[in-house]
């Protein structure tokens, strides 16, 4: 045997040697050793009740000599051999054990998957075709690797309830759950709010909300992604477009400082749904209900997508070109103490790096954002709402956001600030602005997704990208950097903010010769002292912690706590 | 809630939470047995008074009442009647026994399903439902009406005439 | 000691040795403390007292105690296994839910001797720490909870329980907790569950093995009524000695509980292995019905694989080996075992030759398919489908394939589940099929083949390919 003094066992799996960390459970030593074993019940982020019996695995350990024997001859590796165990083992809650093995094939552990697999469908609905998790269901695609061909149940199901409305954004249907319990987990164990539970036993085993109480937790979402059937569905996406026909963009949220991992499905450039993407130092493997939700105004009327230019009293389509034009034309006869710029941390470090150019090309006497701070949930919903006020902190040179927007509509009511730059944000809503602050201006330009107050006093409108049409990186109240990446193209005419910032500068005297994202991303990183030497490659699909802020994100700290306690694996 | 539990119930139901002293929680079978031996049953204000009581979501005491065929989730008649239906019972006669009750007290099982389990006689006065093992499979067919216990059961008119 | 005599009708057989059955059904006795302290009631706790704990836990061991409540296992090895540097507090838990479907003995102790049940809780609890000790009686005792009751009230104001025992220091407080109707219950982790007032869902072992992770995740010790009765009757004559009674590895007397189709039914506390199978139907019960021949047995409660009249065995090692007839199976733990059963609970039901087999795996699968908790997936789904199925052999709407199926199914739960109920449901069904196959297939039509039962899940099907 090995001799080495660290905390790495040997264990065999599917006739392999491997080396896994002491207390590594089974199913996560045979995930990385490339072998998936097939669990429903099972989820690293909450308990483990071994209820559906599905990772069941053959099991065995170098068998004790009996008193008066030789000990067994190790092989030439030093391996003792394997007396195997004669009754499986499920693979989720059970840890390694030195040079224990374990085989996820063969004829025990096919038989026992089979087994599960038929008791699973025996009472479930075998309606595939019509059910909305076709496509995504473990049940669907188990069953065609593991279950039987034919059915042997020749009884009648147990009847339960069906299309049960639990909640205000869940439906669950009865009949399609497997009592995997992973939903209850969730609510008791992540979301403090314990409202599911089971009713009756046995085979009528049915999961229920007390009559008269709801699933209605900012959290109760991630129970629909977590349920491995289809018996927990959105009522937001349930029905609405098939997943295969899906495309699929790893990017964050933008609702708040934490940057939650998420993907947005999409198809022909319209967002279907946002799910949650796990990752261990930002948001576990959940988003907030209100987050996730939040994209149908991405696609609605209310968005802007031309150029508008006031023409008396109303606004009028323009092109581009004569917008950009415009508005240089009224910069440049201006000195750069009467210009004030309010760029926004809902931008990417990029176009707050191009917010930066512009300042320093128009020498503008004023650069703000808009703060928007508010109560953390307690769990992934931090206090501040913008995504990257951590970026615009270091690239603009700010120290306390906000702080100047005061002093901006003083300058205006006193004449010395001319021209106000508002690039994504709408002062009248969402700052202490209002309509008749702007009136004294000579010029007022907005760029923004939607019409809004300040779009309705601006002389320039120009339709700004939202964030699920850009890419780039954004720094979240811990200093982790991440990427934003661009999922649909935005409606019309929308551009993104760098690109206006470009054309803004250049028709204004300045050159820059930045013609993609990957050039603002080298300048970032090469001129910016925080960012210097970042890669694209570096920060990856998960993100790397650029600065520490000593900000933390309340869920992952219950989180830590409960894999300290070896409640959970995490 | 419109449950009025009265002062000495409550009193009981407190001293019986005393005796878990670790969780509260752990009060739940003692504190639905207490309601239920009061009212008969345990209805939807009993269970949101018991979750209130131990300061739990009112489904975790929903979850315990429809797991035990112990609990009753309607009113049962003035007697409640249950006989054991296991095997060795069933060797003595209990099928019988049940059939004969029924017959006697008026009681009509064929509504009886896996959520209604209790049938009630005309009059109100029995309901009875089978029960698993009793313990005493010696002295088959048994039953329980109420909290009394009857063994070798055969007179059933004298069974039935000792309540009133 | 005055003699003891026993009510007219309810003698005890001669081969009887009672011990921990000495007041059942004995004229002039009753569960009060007076009348249980007239007789050196509460002796062996004053002894225990002056004794250290361990050592009260090395003569368990000695006596090989083992558990009476199912499993049979060792009651002192147990008690070891609490973690050696624990610091939580430990609990005591007796197991009074006597829920195994043909047993009925912790009843008669409960009701007619409860001061015997809490010194023997009191000297345990002593020997592994416990400060605080539940009684989890099955909900379908009311009586019998309220005997416990009074009588920890009545042990409380003579000083046996409460703080300070006997002036040694140790605190001790014994609650009654009633269950509510549910076979599971019975379970030991199923049991921890319900009495933390949760659904009472069996837990994974590892790592929920109560004696390290029990009652609120602290080291708790699960006994049986019986099992800790005995505990007493070690402590009175040492272990060594008690360990003289019964055979070796199967100590003491144990109380078999003889149900179904014989004469005479009833308890028999008797030492484990000192009577067979056959003495205890033919002598002890007064053997069979008139005219009526032996057919089966099932030897340890309903959960024990069935064993069929004339059915041989071969027990005993290397020149020991001999085979007997099911009828000379000596009633012990190990001998039973061998003969691939168990003697569980001691729960003995005797079927004759009268009996129908598809009705009574009928009977038997419907007490499994009601009682299973439905947590995890064989034995929920797989214990209501043989209860279908058998009802369908019962009814004639099965066909041979049938019983393949049932077959099949019961053996894809064994050894798959959470907890033993999963064993204890598809031993019947497994072992009437190993034994009885002929006479159940003989209930069934291969012409049922062919009928359409559930349309619904054939048409179904093609959806799954
Ligand atoms: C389904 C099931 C039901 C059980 N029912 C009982 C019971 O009613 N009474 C009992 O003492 N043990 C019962 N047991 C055994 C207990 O789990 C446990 O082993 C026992 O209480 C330990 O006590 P002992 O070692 O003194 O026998 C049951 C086990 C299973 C799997
Ligand atoms: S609804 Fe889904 S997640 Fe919840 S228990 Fe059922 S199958 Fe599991
Ligand atoms: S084996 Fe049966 S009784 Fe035990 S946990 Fe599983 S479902 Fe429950
Ligand atoms: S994944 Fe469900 S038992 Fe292991
Ligand atoms: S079978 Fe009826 S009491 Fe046991």
């Amino acid at each position: 045997m090995s001799e080495e003094k660290s905390d790495l066992i040997d264990v065999q799996i599917d006739g392999e040697w491997h080396k896994f960390p002491k207390g590594t459970r089974m199913i996560e030593a045979c995930k990385e050793a490339g072998v998936e074993v097939p669990h429903y019940c099972y989820h690293p982020k909450l308990t483990s009740p071994g209820n559906c019996r599905m990772c069941l695995v053959e099991m065995g350990m170098p068998p004790r000599p009996r008193p008066g024997d030789d000990p067994a001859e190790p092989d030439e590796d030093g391996h003792l051999p394997i007396g195997w165990m004669p009754r499986p083992v499920i693979a989720c809650a059970n840890t390694i054990a030195p040079n224990m093995g374990i085989r996820t094939t063969g004829p025990l552990t096919e038989e026992c998957r089979r087994g599960v697999m038929e008791f699973l469908l025996a009472n479930h609905p075998l309606d595939c075709p019509i059910c909305d998790q076709a496509g995504e269901c473990s049940l669907q695609e188990f069953s065609v690797e593991h279950g039987k061909g034919e059915s042997r149940f020749r009884e009648q199901k147990v009847k339960k309830p069906k299309n049960v409305d639990i909640g205000p954004r869940i439906r669950l249907d009865d009949e399609r759950c497997i009592m995997c319990s992973r939903c209850i987990r969730f609510t008791d164990e992540i979301a403090d709010d314990p409202v599911l539970g089971f009713t009756d036993r046995g085979s009528h085993t049915t999961l229920a909300v007390h009559p008269g109480h709801e699933l209605a937790n900012n959290y109760s979402l991630n129970t629909v992604d977590i349920c491995p059937v289809g018996a927990l569905t959105s009522n937001d996406f349930r029905f609405q477009m098939r997943v295969w026909f899906m495309k699929e963009v790893n990017t964050i949220d933008p609702n708040c400082g934490t940057g939650c991992n998420i993907v947005v499905h999409s198809r022909q450039d319209e967002i279907y749904r946002i799910t949650p993407r796990e990752n261990n130092d930002v948001n576990s493997a959940w988003i907030p209900d209100s987050h996730r939700l939040n994209y149908h105004w991405i696609n609605s009327e209310l968005r802007l997508t031309d150029p508008l230019i006031k023409d008396g009293k109303s606004h009028r389509q323009t092109s581009w070109e004569d917008a950009i034009e415009l508005s240089a034309s009224k910069l440049s006869g201006l000195k750069g103490s009467e210009i004030a710029i309010v760029a926004s941390a809902r931008m990417t470090n990029e176009e707050l790096f191009m917010v930066r150019r512009l300042a320093t090309h128009l020498d503008a006497g004023y650069v703000d954002i808009v703060p928007r701070m508010e109560k953390s949930d307690g769990y992934l919903i931090s206090a501040d709402r913008n995504p990257n006020t951590t970026g615009a902190k270091l690239i603009l040179g700010l120290e306390d956001p906000g702080s100047k927007l005061g002093k901006i509509k003083d300058a205006i009511i006193k004449d010395e600030v001319k021209a106000l730059l508002v690039l994504q944000e709408n002062l009248i809503d969402d700052a202490d602005f209002a309509a008749e602050d702007f009136s004294s201006l000579e010029f007022l330009l907005t760029s923004y997704p939607m019409a809004n107050p300040t779009a309705e006093a601006a002389d320039v409108v120009l339709p700004g990208a939202c964030w699920a049409e850009k890419s780039g990186t954004m720094l979240n109240v811990t200093g982790r950097l991440q990427r934003l990446n661009q999922a649909i193209d935005g409606p019309g005419q929308t551009m993104q903010s760098w690109e206006i910032i470009r054309d803004l500068i250049q028709n204004t005297g300045g050159g820059n010769g930045i013609y993609s994202t990957q050039d603002l991303f080298n300048l970032l990183t090469s001129e910016i002292p925080d960012f210097v030497g970042v890669t694209w490659d570096q920060i990856g699909d998960l993100g790397m912690q650029l600065v520490d802020t000593g900000e933390t994100i309340p869920l992952l700290e219950k989180e830590r706590q409960r894999i300290a306690k070896g409640l959970i694996v995490g | 809630m419109s449950i009025a539990i009265p002062a000495d119930l409550e009193k009981e139901i407190d001293k019986r939470i005393t005796h878990y002293p670790v969780s509260k929680r752990s009060a739940v079978l003692p504190v639905l047995h207490a309601l239920q031996h009061h009212f008969g049953f345990i209805d939807e204000d009993a269970v949101e008074w018991t979750a209130a009581k131990l300061e739990l979501e009112p489904i975790k005491v929903l979850e315990v009442v429809t797991f035990y065929p112990g609990f009753r989730q309607s009113a049962p008649g003035k007697y409640h009647i249950r006989v054991c239906r296991t095997l060795s019972c069933a060797m003595a006669g209990s099928y019988e026994l049940m059939e004969s009750i029924c017959e006697k007290a008026d009681i009509d099982r064929s509504g009886v399903t896996h959520h209604d389990p209790i049938a009630v006689s005309k009059d109100g006065k029995f309901s009875i439902e089978f029960a698993e093992c009793l313990a005493s499979c010696g002295t088959g067919p048994v039953c329980l009406v109420q909290d009394d216990f009857h063994e070798a059961v055969k007179d059933v008119d004298g069974l039935l005439a000792q309540y009133k | 000691m005055s003699k003891v005599i026993y009510t007219s009708g309810k003698e005890p057989h001669a081969r009887e040795s009672r011990v921990v059955f000495k007041n059942v059904d004995r004229e002039g006795w009753d569960p009060s403390i007076a009348r249980y302290m007239s007789e050196g009631g509460y002796d062996q706790l004053k002894k225990a007292m002056k004794m250290e704990p361990q050592a009260i836990t090395d003569e368990v061991k000695k006596g090989g105690l083992r558990g009476r409540g199912g499993a049979g296992f060792p009651a002192g090895v147990k008690w070891g296994f609490i973690p050696p540097n624990n610091e939580k507090p430990v609990y005591l838990i007796c197991n009074a839910d006597e829920s195994e479907p043909g047993t009925f003995k912790d009843r008669y102790i409960i009701h007619q001797d409860p001061h015997q049940l809490i010194e023997g809780m009191a000297i345990s609890s002593f020997a592994v720490g416990a400060k605080l000790a539940y009684i989890y009686i099955r909900e379908e005792f009311p009586e019998g909870a309220a005997i416990l009751e009074k009588a920890i009230s009545e042990a409380h104001e003579k000083g046996f329980l409460g703080k300070d025992v006997l002036g040694s220091g140790f605190d001790l407080e014994i609650y009654v907790h009633r269950g509510a109707g549910a076979y599971i219950c019975g379970e030991e982790t199923g049991l921890i569950e319900s009495l933390e007032g949760k659904r009472p869902y069996p837990r994974i072992k590892p790592p929920y093995f109560p004696a390290a992770m029990g009652l609120y995740l602290c080291p708790t010790i699960v006994n049986n009524v019986e099992t800790l009765c005995h505990v007493k009757h070690i402590l009175e004559v040492g272990g060594e000695e008690w360990a003289k009674t019964g055979t070796p590895n199967n100590t003491g007397t144990r109380i078999l509980c003889v149900s179904g189709d014989v004469v005479k039914p009833g308890y028999f506390e008797v030492q484990v292995g000192h009577v067979t199978m056959g003495e205890l139907i033919n002598d002890m019960c007064g053997g069979l019905k008139d005219g009526r021949k032996l057919k089966a047995v099932i030897p340890g409660g309903s959960s024990a694989k069935v064993l069929r009249a004339g059915e041989k065995f071969t027990v005993g090692r290397g020149d020991d080996a001999k085979e007997i007839d099911m009828l000379d199976i000596p009633m012990d733990f190990d001998t039973l075992a061998a003969c691939g059963s168990m003697a569980g609970s001691g729960g003995v039901i005797v079927i004759d030759d009268s009996r129908s087999i598809s009705w009574v795996l009928n009977n038997i699968n419907a007490f499994y398919a009601h009682e299973s908790c439905g947590q995890c997936t064989p034995c929920r789904e797989g214990s209501l489908w043989m209860k279908k199925i058998t009802d369908r052999v019962v009814a004639g709407k099965a066909s041979p394939a049938d019983i393949d199926t049932l077959d099949s199914v019961a053996r894809n739960i064994d050894g798959r589940t959470i907890c033993a109920f999963g064993e204890a449901c598809a031993w019947p069904t497994e072992s009437f099929i190993d034994k009885f196959r002929e006479e159940l297939v003989g209930d069934t039509d291969a012409s049922n083949s062919e009928k359409i039962l559930n349309p619904e899940s054939l048409a179904a099907a093609a959806n799954l390919s």
